[in-house]
């Protein structure tokens, strides 16, 4: 049977032969609807080495739930197109069927859910979730998928495991019910953890608790992870490095350090601005980027982002501008002009002279200007990519 | 009991004041506090959830007592059913014959007793056999859509389209007409025809649960973590399916159950030799038309058996439902 693994201990006996984990090379994801091809992933590429992190950033319908299931081959094969290369130690899986990638879904790589209220079975307990596929893939007796579950939760911080083995999901709140699928997640060993958006359906104070956890697992487990957020304070330290998304590309990517440090791309800048601010007086208005995401079937012809940018030049709007390295070594951008140096600024100078309202707004820190800001390529209902289907 | 007093020196829980599980000791006395009705709310709330009702009861009770019936009917105190008191033809209810007599002398309620049985037997393995081949294929259907579930519904529709009434009527009439037909191979026939009626309706239930739970993110999790699609099936969608499947099997079973009737008063149910509420009715319809002499507990006696049992099965299919409605929205 695919699948099968006979020694546990794989994970620690696995020889390091090199440290490139994962290798994605201009991946392209693309699906057919009525309207038209949606482009929700566009030519991404990125590495990532064991044990370490990537945080993968970018608003609602910017590709990154996309991203990472395209990557995991999670996406159904119906009406979606792929392209592109996915190297998972040194494999090429991309072109493998749901069957090939069966002997990888669990014992290589997992993914962690955005709800945990709808990504546990309701009406299984869950001490059986946990053993399920540690006695599918390991082959584990059931005296042993026990005791490794009751392992399993106590190490993501389950108090009581014993009883809240024959519990359900229902009786659990919503951060004990992520322990618990991070627990599912991690049963098998896996060597690449995806993280999508592990804490959008929690509050703050357990969201800080997850993802010390991950982080605990991580390090314990010598796993690489890609964490999927739509929240730069989430990555912020916590990510070895940081892609930020729009529009199905990767727009900059940097050595986290080097990424707050040297932000050279205005679409960083705007979602590092829009984070709110302790400091800020009580009922100031949050910072926002105005306008919306652009329709992904048909994105406008420069730079994804220029209908939006409070920097745009003519150049953006015709030309798209590819990934540029900035003079720090692993540190890519894709803008003209870019934010800190000196055409940015000038940029940015020209545009306010000639009362383009996303500088005004940008400068100002209006966010009621920029609410108003009307881009000329709204997304027509359903055809933003955060629309994932769920198909085999 | 004294009021405690809130003086603004000590206070209730001043210096002094042990508290400890709901007393308080305070100068000199003793207030016991109630600490605990948190706990006893939350009980009386589940209480409330999960009560049935006097209706639900009473259903319950009386698909036990017709369930007994069913399986006990040879051993129970009764007459045989097919015995005839001579002296005591078309006799109303009494003492001897609690729902009287027929015209040859049949006590009725052992009739209607032995009734329950083919009845019974028809209607369950009837919707079983929906069950089984309707839930397999909405199942399939729903959970891969696309091609398959196109052609699915459409055999769905197709199997609709058929009238129940008819296809019984053609499947014993060729299969199994000869009146001397064995009981067991009439009903049969019986299982096999309505249960073919029924898979398409079992089928689009399941189909329409299917889709729903099917693009749950728990399914794509267990995907996630290697599980195979028959796994899936089986392990994560069939379970959430069921209630919803229960719930339209019960109330099949009512249908079935006046249908066996229907086709009794045709000729194709149950062998007149064997008692079966359809049967029982079907052969005593004459007392319908009789206008001097009749003997309505002839009639009067299964009918009563149809109605209760298919009331309570109703009721008891539409508590599935809701409870199944509750649970669902409390996830």
């Amino acid at each position: 049977m695919l699948g099968r693994r006979k020694h546990v201990n794989r994970t620690i006996a696995a020889q390091p032969s090199s440290a490139r984990l994962l290798e994605v090379s201009d991946l392209h994801t693309r699906f057919k609807t009525e309207k038209g091809m949606v482009k929700a992933v566009n030519g991404v590429s990125f590495t990532l080495d064991r044990g370490k992190t990537l945080g993968v950033v970018g608003e609602s319908g910017s590709g990154k739930s996309v991203l990472s299931r395209t990557v995991m081959g999670l996406l159904p094969r119906r009406n979606v197109e792929r392209e592109g290369s996915v190297q998972f130690e040194g494999r090429e899986i991309e072109h493998l069927s749901p069957t090939a990638m069966r002997e990888f879904w669990g014992t290589e790589m997992a993914m962690i859910f955005q709800d945990p209220m709808t990504s546990l079975n309701p009406v299984v307990k869950i001490g059986r979730q946990i053993t399920e596929s540690l006695r599918y893939h390991l082959d584990m007796p059931r005296d042993q998928s026990d005791a490794t579950a009751l392992t399993l939760m106590k190490s993501v911080g389950i108090p009581e495991p014993e009883r809240r083995l024959n519990e359900y999901p229902h009786q659990m709140s919503g951060g004990m019910r992520q322990r618990i699928v991070i627990a599912v997640a991690l049963a098998c060993g896996p060597k690449l953890l995806f993280a999508d958006e592990p804490t959008t359906a929690l509050d703050v104070t357990v969201q800080s608790q997850i993802l010390n956890l991950l982080a605990q697992q991580q390090r314990e487990r010598d796993m690489a992870m890609v964490l999927v957020t739509h929240d730069l304070g989430v990555v912020a330290g916590r990510a070895d490095d940081i892609a930020v998304m729009y529009a199905g590309q990767v727009v900059e990517t940097a050595p986290t350090r080097t990424l707050f440090a040297q932000m050279r791309m205005p679409y960083t800048e705007g979602l590092l601005k829009s984070i709110p601010k302790l400091e800020q007086p009580s009922h100031s208005r949050l910072e926002i980027i105005g306008g919306r995401p652009p329709d992904m079937i048909n994105p406008p012809l420069g730079c994804k982002f220029s209908p939006r940018c409070p920097y745009v030049q003519e150049r953006c709007r015709a030309e798209q501008p590819p990934l540029i390295e900035a003079e720090t070594p692993g540190h890519y951008f894709r803008c003209w002009f870019p934010v800190g140096t000196d055409a940015g600024r000038e940029a940015l100078e020209r545009n306010l002279a000639a009362h383009v309202p996303q500088a005004e707004a940008a400068v100002s820190g209006d966010s009621v200007l920029a609410a108003r800001i009307e881009t000329a390529l709204d997304v027509p209902a359903g055809a933003s990519a955060e629309t994932v289907p769920v198909e085999r | 009991m004294p009021e405690p007093s809130l003086s603004p020196e000590t206070g209730l829980f001043g210096k002094g004041v042990a508290v400890e599980d709901g007393v308080v000791e305070a100068g000199g006395q003793t207030l016991v506090f109630d600490v605990a009705p948190v706990e006893g709310d939350v009980r009386v709330e589940k209480a409330a959830t999960k009560k049935l009702g006097l209706f639900g009861w009473l259903a319950i009770a009386w698909m036990t007592n017709v369930l007994i019936w069913a399986i006990f009917a040879p051993v129970l105190p009764i007459p045989s059913p097919t015995k005839h008191f001579l002296l005591d033809t078309n006799e109303g209810p009494s003492l001897s014959h609690l729902m009287g007599t027929d015209g040859t002398g049949q006590d009725l309620l052992a009739r209607v007793i032995w009734g329950a049985r083919a009845s019974l037997v028809v209607a369950v393995s009837a919707v079983l056999f929906g069950l089984i081949f309707g839930g397999f294929f909405g199942l399939i259907a729903g959970y891969y859509r696309g091609k398959l579930d196109t052609v699915l519904v459409n055999i769905f529709n197709v199997f609709l389209a058929i009238p129940q009434l008819v296809l019984a009527l053609a499947l014993v009439a060729v299969f199994a007409s000869d009146p001397a037909v064995s009981v067991g191979k009439r009903e049969f026939w019986l299982i096999i025809s309505i249960g073919l009626v029924s898979i398409p309706i079992i089928g689009r239930i399941t189909r329409a649960s299917t889709l729903a739970w099917g693009q749950r993110e728990f399914v794509l999790a267990s995907r996630s973590m290697g599980a195979k699609n028959g796994r899936i099936m089986r392990r994560d969608v069939l379970p959430n399916v069921l209630p919803a499947m229960f719930s339209i099997a019960l109330l099949g079973i009512a249908v079935v159950i006046v249908l066996e009737g229907g086709l009794s008063i045709l000729g194709v149910g149950v062998p007149p030799s064997t008692p079966s509420w359809g049967n029982l009715i079907a052969t005593g319809r004459n007392e319908l038309t009789k206008i001097i002499g009749a003997s309505p507990q002839v009639i009067i006696a299964p009918s009563i058996a149809i109605f209760l049992t298919v009331l309570s099965l109703n009721y008891l299919g539409d508590v599935v439902r809701a409870r199944f409605d509750v649970r669902e929205a409390a996830i």
